[in-house]
């Protein structure tokens, strides 16, 4: 028997025994013979060295933004990840360490995450941030259900700007518990902030805005939190992209309630995908509204610093039938990643991507508009995406600038059908004036 | 283990007491003890409506979390709120500074089916051992 196989033919027959089966085939007499042993073609075994050539062959038809001038984001962003960050996040006591179900013996996970959530509360500006969601879009709408909660469940809508992210709106829509809640406020996807502060009533748990938009564009905020606290209502910011909180006065400072984003950004690399890391932050007043994880710093009998679960009644241990959320899990170690990003960036660092971002963000767009053909569209202050009016469809633009070694824009058309031709352009600090200039001049001759 | 003895208590260590046409809610003695360090009290809103047994509210201590039942059905009249900035009083005072809510009891005879002071006594010694 295989060596990978731990039982012994003693072992066979004493279970066969046990349940009264004479033999193996016995046992799957009920499985069709033609599927019982199927013949699996497979080419005769290679040696290790063999294998790890073939495999290093097919892993080079992959393609990875490095091989491209990126200028893709819309919820996803290319920012550099210093090495420090998946080193340190790569060694064993963090990589295999599971949740703090005990966590007076997960002091180091747990300071990680106390960490994490300090820093994070200085970059949003607000008082109190969880262990962290799944993603940004889940963070979204826990947020819509604590806003519920918060409001004992008197009141049912949510509001959501249309120029939230669209995936954003359908994981709020997938999300949240059937019937309880109605969600409006996109159905006109051209609706601008003061058609949806007409909209908040008695009924309104929370407004949904994302600043800067999902076009790029920053929201006039100024008021905003008055005017949904008027209506007793919570103002809920999805703060995308997060590296926008370097340069740009943080949420908390313009009154939001609870703050949101995709922490991806944060050292964790764009990972086809993912995971990704929700951020979620509140203010004290609704911290036991609040789902998920908290960890604590407290003192010992002996006045010796140690970390906790604080406020676990909310979620799991007691009054689990009353919680907010039942979401206890948390991304661990992506948020362990984000909080040694932070820390490896400081504030400082943080500003300086920021500034990148901001400044080779409008150097592209001041280009891109001189061209004959195109226009960088939005009346608004931005700060890195931007949405230019193409002379074709997007896709076939994409392509074109693919074969220039180009990952071009979101197509905004896929999700707001009166943007047809219109391009969602990110650009982040790993695009230098070049690949700018080299985007401009292929624009140029495409059109 | 102090007990008000113009008060009626619930089998879940709460206590009312009549005061004129509306009736004052609380927590007993024993509960605030079993409870140890109070920190947090979250109450109903005035004007809310409730069941006789009804959860109207949660109160949280270094310990534990419980929920705060109302053994008489009626509309809530008027909020504690100094009590919501320092719950800690349910503490020291359970009986007179740290009541709860008054309320207006929607069948003022469900008042006499609560436990007597007396018997309440026995019922929370019983309960103690």
């Amino acid at each position: 028997m295989s060596a990978y196989l731990p039982q012994t033919e003693d072992d066979l027959r004493a279970m066969l025994e046990t349940i009264g089966v004479p033999s193996l085939e016995a046992l799957f007499e009920d499985v069709p013979q033609a599927c019982r042993y199927p013949e699996v073609k497979l080419p005769k075994a290679l040696s290790e060295m063999e294998i790890l050539s073939e495999l290093y062959r097919m892993a080079q038809n992959n393609s990875t933004t490095g091989c491209f001038a990126t200028f893709l984001g819309a919820g996803a962003y290319n920012h550099f990840v210093p090495s420090a960050v998946p080193y340190l996040a790569g060694r064993g006591e963090f990589l295999t360490a599971y949740t703090p179900y005990q966590p007076e013996v997960s002091q180091g996970t747990l300071q990680a995450i106390f960490e994490y959530q300090s820093m994070v509360a200085e970059l949003t500006g607000m008082e109190v941030v969880n262990a962290s969601h799944y993603d940004g879009a889940t963070s979204m709408a826990e947020a819509a259900i604590m806003s519920y909660n918060a409001a004992r469940g008197k009141r049912g809508k949510v509001l959501v700007s249309p120029s939230v992210h669209p995936q954003y709106r359908q994981v709020l829509r997938t999300y949240l518990p059937g019937g309880q809640l109605q969600i409006s406020g996109d159905e006109d996807l051209k609706a601008g902030l003061e058609d949806l502060v007409e909209m908040l009533d008695g009924d309104t748990a929370c407004l949904i805005v994302q600043n800067p938009d999902f076009f790029g564009q920053l929201l006039e905020v100024e008021g905003l939190a008055d005017a949904v606290h008027a209506a007793g209502a919570l103002l809920v910011v999805v703060a995308n992209p997060v590296h926008s909180l370097g340069l740009l006065k943080p949420p908390g400072a313009y009154g939001a309630d609870i703050v949101v984003a995709e922490g991806q950004p944060l050292g964790a690399g764009l990972n086809f995908g993912g995971p990704y890391l929700g951020v979620f932050a509140a203010t004290m007043k609704n911290v036991r509204k609040m789902p998920g994880r908290l960890v604590g710093e407290t003192v010992d009998t002996e006045g010796k610093r140690g970390y906790v679960l604080t406020l676990s009644p909310r979620e799991q241990h007691i009054r689990r039938e009353k919680a907010t959320s039942n979401i206890c899990t948390n991304q661990g170690l992506i948020a362990l990643m984000a909080g040694m990003y932070l820390a490896y960036m400081g504030k400082q660092g943080m500003r300086a991507v920021a500034e990148l971002c901001y400044q080779r963000a409008h150097y592209a767009a001041k280009e891109i508009d001189r061209l004959e053909k195109y226009k960088v569209l939005g009346n608004r202050p931005f700060f890195n995406e931007f949405a230019v009016r193409c002379p074709l469809p997007v896709a076939e633009l994409n392509e074109k600038l693919l074969e220039a070694g180009i990952l071009g824009g979101y197509d905004l058309a896929d999700d707001y059908p009166d943007r047809e031709n219109q391009m969602l352009v990110c650009v982040t600090e790993m695009n230098d004036r070049k690949q700018i200039d080299h985007l401009v001049e292929t624009l140029a001759e495409i059109g | 283990m102090k007990i008000d003895q113009d008060a009626r208590y619930s089998d879940e260590h709460e206590w009312v007491r009549a005061e004129g046409d509306l009736f004052v809610y609380g927590i007993s003695d024993f509960a605030q003890d079993q409870l140890s360090d109070i920190v947090y009290l979250e109450p109903p809103e005035v004007g809310d409506v409730f069941e006789k047994g009804d959860a109207i509210g949660v109160v949280e201590s270094v310990k534990a979390a419980a929920d705060l039942y109302l053994p008489i059905g009626g509309e809530i009249v008027e909020v504690n709120e100094a009590l919501v900035d320092a719950p800690e009083v349910m503490n020291s005072d359970p009986y007179g500074e740290a009541w709860i809510v008054k309320f207006k009891a929607s069948d003022a005879g469900e008042f006499e089916g609560l436990m007597s002071a007396g018997d309440y006594q026995k019922y929370a010694e019983e309960a103690h051992e």
